[in-house]
């Protein structure tokens, strides 16, 4: 269950973006999770809000963007995109390849932040 | 208001990667090949590794290990056995070794004392395999007794192998390990890895996987023992 330590990692960052934006609180985080990164989805969402209690990520919504494996073929010399249950193999010519192009991510893309100035919402939070 | 839009584009594990990365430099400017152990909990990463620090020591090179436990200090004793140092890293329930606790443990070592630095990971074949330790092998082990399909069902942990060591084949014909299948298996989810078919009880292997072990050593290092 190491998707708690993520979704620590997780909010420390866009925490930290937040006060450096001058932001009073995150509305959304948007993250790109490889399908080979090793992170269950369901569990960190579950970690997410734990991890985000009393910061500026309070409250916010989590947005996952699932990222396929992806692996370059020599043979066909071309990306292919691998569909679990995943075996490396070219899923045209059939050949093995290791060279994984995407799918091992997970990278905060973006944060939604509500600025501090002027803001209704920033208020009644407060 | 209209919430703004901060764009980050930043791995989350940027921290752990970048002490990694620190550690990865410290070791290749040492001459140390730090290896990481990872397996399922039971998979043999003691007994293999008290084998082959024995072996190292007694070819002459110098070997120490570094080992991630939840709560004992049982694999701390069993691997001093072999005579090389050891150092324990309680994880107090965390399921996986991080770089920044390699780096605290590895305070007071001069790295240059030694050729090869085992880091034995945490008994899990899921969350060590998103963190980096700065290795320049990471060897993942699957023990006969726990099925050949392993490797399909672990797929992250096994991709990112280097070396995949089969273990534990003296119970090969009790458990009746189909040794075809767990290649394929292998095969089909590390087809860059190196595999090993080993037996620490027996010795099987063991020096095959050292002399890959002392070739790759020697790749990026001139000194001899």
């Amino acid at each position: 269950m190491h998707e708690l330590s993520i979704a620590y990692n997780l909010v420390e960052i866009a925490d930290a973006a937040a006060r450096n934006a001058g932001a009073l609180r995150v509305k959304v985080v948007h993250l790109r999770l490889g399908a080979l990164a090793g992170v269950v989805e369901d569990a960190l969402r579950f970690g997410f809000p734990v991890a985000a209690a009393g910061t500026r990520v309070e409250g916010a919504e989590l947005c996952i963007e699932p990222v396929a494996v992806q692996v370059f073929c020599a043979g066909c010399d071309a990306p292919r995109t691998l569909a679990p249950p995943f075996v490396f193999r070219c899923p045209v010519c059939g050949q093995p390849t290791a060279r994984l192009l995407q799918g091992r991510e997970i990278q905060i893309e973006s944060i939604e932040i509500e600025e501090s100035e002027g803001g209704d919402d920033a208020t009644t939070h407060s | 208001m209209q919430p703004r839009i901060l764009e980050i584009r930043q791995a989350v594990l940027d921290k752990n990667d970048q002490l990694a990365r620190d550690l990865r430099s410290r070791f290749v400017a040492a001459g140390v090949l730090a290896v990481n152990l990872v397996s399922s909990p039971g998979a043999g990463k003691t007994a293999l590794l008290e084998e082959t620090l024995r072996r190292l020591l007694a070819r002459g090179w110098r070997a120490a290990a570094i080992v991630g436990d939840l709560a004992t200090e049982n694999d701390a004793r069993r691997l001093a056995r072999s005579g090389a140092p050891v150092r324990q890293i309680e994880t107090g329930g965390l399921c996986h070794l991080e770089a920044d606790l390699v780096a605290r443990r590895l305070e007071g070592w001069n790295l240059a004392d030694y050729d090869f630095l085992f880091i034995e990971n945490v008994g899990n074949l899921v969350c060590p395999s998103d963190y980096d330790l700065g290795e320049a092998v990471r060897a993942v082990l699957l023990s006969a007794p726990e099925g050949e399909d392993k490797p399909r069902k672990y797929p992250p942990m096994f991709h990112s192998a280097d070396i995949v060591l089969l273990t534990k084949l003296d119970l090969a014909a009790a458990v009746e390990f189909d040794r075809d299948a767990a290649l394929a298996s292998i095969q089909a989810i590390a087809p860059h890895a190196v595999i090993f078919e080993t037996s620490a009880r027996t010795g099987a292997g063991i020096d095959a996987w050292i002399d890959s072990l002392v070739t790759r050593h020697a790749s990026y290092v001139t000194r001899q023992p």
